[in-house]
C-alpha cells in the first residue's frame, strides 16, 4: 500500500530525513519509535504532503501511485489520514461542519454522493459510540480550547468518520489519560481491517500493549536504523536509546 | 515559494465577477458643479423651496472647503469635482404595480447578480426598494407596510408625500457642515431611501435596498433617512454591486438614523462595488458618512457591515448615545485585496448615562492592499457608568499587505469602563495544511478559515443576507483554481 524508498527531505537546506525505507501492506500495523528530533513527525508530514519540506531524493508510492506528485488534499482524498501530534486550532469553524465538508470532499473525489445533514449526524452518532468522544466537542470550533487529550481524541474521531486506508498516528497517545488511551486504542482496533493499515508513531510501549504492531521501526537521525517485531519496543523500553546511539551514532556522523 | 503563497496570489488576482453594463437611457446633467447644477437637481425633482435652500446652503459651505480630507490612511489621485456628472436618471420614470412591468434589462441584471427580485419577493418576503442610478424604479410591499403605518419609499417620494417628516429630521444627525463629502452630498444628493416606523410598531420584514451604480462618470450621492419612533423596531438591509469601469467613480452617500425612546434599529450592509482591476486601476471611491442617534432612553442602534468591494473605502458608521441606557453596536468585516484600500471603523459618542457600546471589527487583507481600522470612543462628562468594549482583529493573507489599527479613546468621566483588545494574525500555513490533510483544497481552506474568523460579525446578519455575505467573502477570496 505504502512503499517508501530512500526518502530524503530537508528544511531550508538542513537534511532531516536521510534515506527512509518503509513498506506498509494492507492489514498491517507498524510502529515507529525513536528519540526526540529524530525525524518521525517529519516523515509523517512529508508523506502527508506538507510544503515546507523539500523532498531531495528517493520515492514514495501509495497504492502504486507516485505519492510525491500528489497535492496534500488528493492524498487525503485517496485515503491517507494523519493524526497530528499538535492539532491546530481553527477559530470559528464548527467541528461538525468541518468534518462534514471533509467527508463530502473525500466522497466526491471517490464518486460518491455527498451525505446530507441527517445522514451525517447519524454517522457521527455511530462513531461517537466507538470513540466515546464528548458530544459537546463536535459543536465547538475545530480544536479551539480543546485540552491536549481532547485534541487527540478528536483526531481519532475524525479518522473514524473518514475511514482512511492508511492512518498515520503521530504520538496520538501522549496526553491521553489511561482510560482515554484504552478507548482510543480500542477504537483504532475496531477500525482495523484487512484493507487498511496503520502507522503508529509513539514513544511508549504502553500503547503497543493495546494495539499490537506487526513491525516496530526505530528512527535515528533521519534513518530507520532497526526494524523488528513487537519485542523491539520492549527492548527499547528496557534499555532506552543509548545502545542505538552507540551503535549508529558514528555511522550518521560520517 | 510555497503553494499557499501562490494560491494567495491567485486569490488576489481574481477578476471581478459582476462586470457588465446595463443599457438604460439616461437623462444626464452636464459635467461640473455650480449653483445652477444644484438648482437643476432640485427642479428636476420638483422640490419645495426649503429643500432647495438647504441644498444651496450646503453648496455655499462646500465652496469654502477647498480640499477633501487628508487624514485617512488611503492614497488616491486628487478628484476633479468639476469633471463629475451630478445627476442622471432613467428618462421615463415608470410607475409599476408589479414586477412584470419592471424593465427586463433590469431584471436581467439582477439575474446575473443572483438576486432576482422575483425570488426575493417570493422566498424571503423582503420588500425591495431598488435604487438604480439615483432614481427609485420600484418599491414593493409598500401597501402591506402602509397598513402598519410604516413608510418605506424613495427619498424623492418622501419629499413630495411626507415633507414635514423629511424637514423635521433631514440633517439632524449628519449636518450639512459635517465633513467635505457629507456637505457635497447635501448639496447634490439625487435620491435614496426614506423610512419611518411609527410608535410601537415592529416592522415584520427586513427592509432591503439594493444600490447599483450604472452610469459612466456619475458620482453617486445617495441619501438615506431612517426614523424609528418610540418603541419601534426595524431591520434594514443595504447591499450593492457595480459594473466594471475604467475610471474611478466617486460615491459619497449619507445615511442618518434616528432612534427614539425604546426603539431598535439594525442596519446591515453588504458592500461589493467594483474594487478596480488587479493592478489597482478603476474601482469605486466609497466615501460614506453614516451616523445614527440614540435619541431616547433605552434605544439601540446596531450597524453590521461586510465590506468587500470598492477601490477605496472610507466609512465610519457611528452612534451618538444620547439617551440614558442607550446601546450602540458596530460589527464589521472589511476585506481588501489587490490594491484596495480601506479605512473604516466607527465612532461611539457616549453622552447619556449608563450607555453601552460594542465594537467588533475584523479586517482581512490580501495582495498589496491596506486595511485600517479607525475608531473613536468618546465618553462625555455626564456619561456616568458608560461602557465600551472594542475588539479589533486583523488577518493577513500573505506578506505584501498591510493592517493598521488607530483606536482613539477620550474619556471625560471617571466612572466609564473602556476596554480595547486588538490582535493581528496571519492565516497559518499549518491551518491550511490541516484542512488540506482533511481533503479540502487551499481555496476552500482559506474560505473556511476566513469565514470562521468573521463568524462573530456574520452571525449578526439576517439569515438571507448572511448566506449572500458568506458567498461574497468566498468570491472575493476565491482564486481561479477549480
Ligand atoms: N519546519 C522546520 N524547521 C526547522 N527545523 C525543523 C522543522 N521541522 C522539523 N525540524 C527539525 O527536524 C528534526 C526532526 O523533527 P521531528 O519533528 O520530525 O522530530 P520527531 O522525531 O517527531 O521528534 P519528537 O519525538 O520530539 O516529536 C528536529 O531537529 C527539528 O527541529
Ligand atoms: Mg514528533
Amino acid at each position: 500500500m505504502l512503499s517508501v524508498k530512500d526518502l530524503k527531505a530537508s528544511v531550508e537546506e538542513t537534511a532531516i530525513l536521510k534515506g527512509i525505507n518503509l513498506e506498509v501492506k494492507a492489514g498491517e500495523v507498524h510502529a515507529i519509535m525513536g528519540p526526540n528530533g529524530s525525524g518521525k513527525s517529519t516523515l509523517a508530514s512529508v508523506l502527508a504532503g506538507r510544503e515546507e519540506y523539500d523532498v531531495t531524493g528517493g520515492s514514495a508510492t501509495f497504492d502504486g501511485e507516485d505519492l510525491l506528485e500528489m497535492s496534500p488534499e488528493d492524498r487525503a482524498r485517496k485515503g491517507m489520514f494523519m493524526a497530528f501530534q499538535y492539532p491546530v486550532e481553527i477559530p470559528g469553524v464548527n467541528t461538525t461542519n468541518f468534518l462534514r465538508t471533509s467527508l463530502n470532499e473525500v466522497r466526491k473525489f471517490n464518486g460518491l454522493e455527498p451525505l446530507n445533514g441527517a445522514d451525517f449526524l447519524k454517522l457521527m452518532k455511530e462513531k461517537m459510540n466507538v470513540i466515546e468522544i464528548d458530544k459537546s466537542l463536535t459543536t465547538r470550533s475545530v480544536n479551539e480550547g480543546f485540552s491536549g487529550g481532547e485534541k487527540k481524541k478528536s483526531e481519532i474521531f475524525q479518522m473514524a468518520i473518514l475511514e482512511p486506508k492508511l492512518a498515520i498516528l503521530d504520538e496520538t497517545d501522549s496526553g491521553l489519560d489511561i482510560d482515554a488511551l484504552r478507548i482510543v486504542a480500542e477504537g483504532v482496533n475496531r477500525l482495523k481491517s484487512s484493507d487498511n493499515a496503520t502507522v503508529i508513531i509513539t514513544h511508549y510501549q504502553r500503547l503497543l500493549d493495546y494495539i499490537v504492531p506487526d513491525f516496530v521501526h526505530i528512527i535515528y537521525d533521519g534513518r530507520i536504523v532497526k526494524s523488528g517485531g513487537k519485542d523491539l519496543a520492549l527492548t527499547l523500553e528496557e534499555k532506552g536509546y543509548d545502545w542505538i546511539k552507540e551503535e549508529f551514532g558514528e555511522m550518521t556522523e560520517a | 515559494m510555497s503553494d499557499e503563497l501562490e494560491i494567495l496570489k491567485e486569490v488576489t488576482d481574481q477578476d471581478y465577477k459582476y462586470g457588465f453594463v446595463t443599457d438604460i437611457e439616461s437623462d444626464v446633467a452636464p459635467k461640473g458643479l455650480t449653483e445652477d447644477t444644484v438648482r437643476l437637481i432640485s427642479k428636476k425633482k420638483n422640490e419645495p423651496k426649503w429643500l432647495l435652500d438647504w441644498r444651496l446652503k450646503a453648496f455655499r459651505h462646500w465652496e469654502t472647503l477647498n480640499q477633501a480630507p487628508q487624514w485617512a490612511h488611503v492614497k488616491y489621485p486628487e478628484i476633479n469635482f468639476q469633471d463629475i456628472i451630478y445627476y442622471a436618471a432613467p428618462k421615463k420614470k415608470p410607475e409599476l404595480e408589479s414586477l412584470d412591468e419592471v424593465d427586463p434589462e433590469l431584471l436581467k441584471m439582477y439575474d446575473k447578480l443572483g438576486i432576482s427580485l422575483e425570488e426575493q419577493k417570493k422566498l424571503s418576503g423582503v420588500a425591495v426598494d431598488v435604487v438604480l442610478d439615483s432614481v427609485s424604479v420600484k418599491t414593493t410591499f409598500t401597501k402591506k407596510l402602509k397598513e402598519l403605518g410604516i413608510i418605506f419609499c424613495s427619498f424623492s417620494e418622501a419629499v413630495q408625500e411626507y415633507p414635514e417628516l423629511v424637514k423635521q429630521y433631514l440633517g439632524t444627525v449628519v449636518p450639512y457642515t459635517d465633513n467635505f463629502y457629507a456637505t457635497l452630498n447635501s448639496a447634490v444628493f439625487s435620491d435614496g431611501s426614506f423610512c419611518y416606523i411609527p410608535k410601537g410598531v415592529r416592522c415584520p420584514m427586513e427592509l432591503s435596498t439594493y444600490f447599483r451604480i450604472n452610469e459612466a462618470n456619475t458620482g453617486q450621492f445617495e441619501r438615506t433617512l431612517l426614523i424609528a419612533d418610540e418603541d419601534a423596531y426595524v431591520s434594514y438591509l443595504e447591499g450593492c454591486t457595480a459594473p466594471i469601469r475604467d475610471e474611478n467613480q466617486l460615491h459619497a452617500a449619507v445615511v442618518e438614523l434616528v432612534a427614539h425612546k425604546g426603539a431598535v434599529i439594525k442596519y446591515s450592509t453588504v458592500q461589493n462595488w467594483y474594487p478596480g482591476n488587479k493592478d489597482g486601476v478603476g474601482g469605486i471611491y466609497n466615501f460614506v458618512t453614516k451616523r445614527g442617534i440614540c435619541k431616547g432612553d433605552h434605544s439601540k442602534i446596531s450597524w453590521t457591515q461586510v465590506e468587500t468591494g470598492s477601490a477605496i473605502t472610507w466609512k465610519y458608521p457611528s452612534v451618538i448615545l444620547k439617551g440614558d441606557y442607550s446601546v450602540g453596536e458596530f460589527y464589521s468585516v472589511a476585506v481588501t485585496n489587490n490594491h484596495q484600500q480601506a479605512d473604516t471603523g466607527t465612532k461611539m459618542l457616549h453622552i447619556g448615562k449608563n450607555t453601552m457600546s460594542t465594537i467588533i471589527s475584523k479586517g482581512i487583507s490580501g495582495g498589496f492592499s491596506n486595511n485600517s481600522y479607525r475608531g473613536l470612543v468618546r465618553i462625555g462628562k455626564n456619561a456616568h457608568n458608560a461602557r465600551n468594549f472594542s475588539q479589533c482583529d486583523s488577518l493577513l493573507l500573505g506578506d505584501r499587505c498591510g493592517a493598521h489599527t488607530f483606536p482613539y479613546i477620550e474619556t471625560s468621566n471617571k466612572t466609564a469602563v473602556v476596554e480595547h483588545e486588538a490582535t493581528t494574525s496571519k492565516v497559518g500555513e499549518d491551518q491550511i495544511f490541516y484542512c488540506n490533510q482533511r481533503g479540502l483544497d487551499t481555496e476552500q481552506a482559506i474560505g473556511m478559515i476566513v469565514n470562521g474568523y468573521c463568524k462573530e460579525v456574520m452571525k449578526q446578519l439576517p439569515m438571507e443576507f448572511a448566506v449572500e455575505a458568506q458567498k461574497l467573502l468566498s468570491i472575493s477570496l476565491e482564486g481561479s483554481v477549480g
